[in-house]
């Protein structure tokens, strides 16, 4: 799905849109999870087209998304992130979006419309 | 080997605010320098799992990063807090010590150190009661 289709689809708003041209990328792939210890064991190399989804709201949820390379985040339950970490999401070109449904109800609205989970495979 | 680039950076005890901050200066460094992105992730990905352990679990510490001749990318993690107990515990997945404020943060899922060795080439590490020492290896692919 298209990231626009994925905003439109679980009616999230925008925290910090930083990167523009990226809400015509295709994301076919998803992963949620508020220990980000658990998405940094997930590293592989598709994240190009992951979504990751979270409940978690601080600037480490922003780092591990640069570290992994991953540039779309969705936040659950209507959470928002403090003005210094839209600055940070800012600098890295990452995009953020809230949503008002839970993580189960984000990840199942997802999954219905094709996009599926990620395995932990042999790095490449 | 000889070394062509060297880098070394502080990290301060319990400096929850600037977390990571040293792994994206270090991600964006190795990026200047054109390695390939399946590299790059892997390196930051065990840079910042090391950096938050330095905070949460260790005083601070320091991060030496060498870039030698071959191109292969040489990591210390060094610090000079309690060391860990038990090493074998440590190392696997789902075992952890964090505290609840490492967790507010995300951390403490017990994948860290698993995580470090499995995402590099080369992994050493040393601890006793006067720090820990981490040394990574990472090579292009």
């Amino acid at each position: 799905m298209k990231a626009l289709d994925i905003i439109e689809l679980v009616k999230a708003e925008p925290l910090a849109l930083c990167n523009e041209r990226r809400l015509n990328h295709d994301y076919s792939l998803a992963f949620a999870t508020d220990l980000m210890s658990d998405a940094l064991a997930m590293i592989q190399d598709n994240f190009d087209h992951t979504v990751l989804i979270t409940g978690l709201c601080n600037d480490q949820v922003l780092r591990t998304a640069e570290m992994l390379d991953i540039e779309f985040v969705i936040f659950v339950r209507g959470k928002r992130l403090p003005e210094s970490s839209l600055e940070i999401a800012e600098d890295m070109g990452i995009n953020l979006y809230s949503t008002r449904y839970t993580m189960y109800e984000t990840c199942g609205l997802l999954y219905q419309n094709g996009v599926k989970g990620i395995h932990v495979n042999s790095l490449t | 080997m000889s070394t062509v680039l060297h880098e070394h950076y502080e990290v301060k005890p319990d400096d929850f605010a600037n977390a990571g901050k040293a792994s994206s200066a270090i991600k964006e460094q190795l990026k200047s320098l054109g390695l390939s992105p399946a590299v790059l992730r892997r390196v930051a990905v065990a840079t910042y799992e090391c950096e938050i352990n330095l905070i949460i679990h260790a005083n601070g510490g320091t991060i030496d990063m060498d870039i030698e001749e071959d191109g292969t990318i040489r990591l210390v993690f060094q610090d000079t807090g309690p060391g860990i107990a038990d090493l074998e515990k440590a190392m696997t997945p789902g075992f952890s010590t964090a505290s609840e404020k490492a967790r507010a943060m995300g951390f403490g899922a017990g994948m860290g150190l698993p995580n470090i060795k499995r995402v590099s080439d080369t992994f050493d590490i040393q601890s006793s009661e006067e720090g820990t020492r981490i040394e990574l290896t990472f090579v292009e692919s």
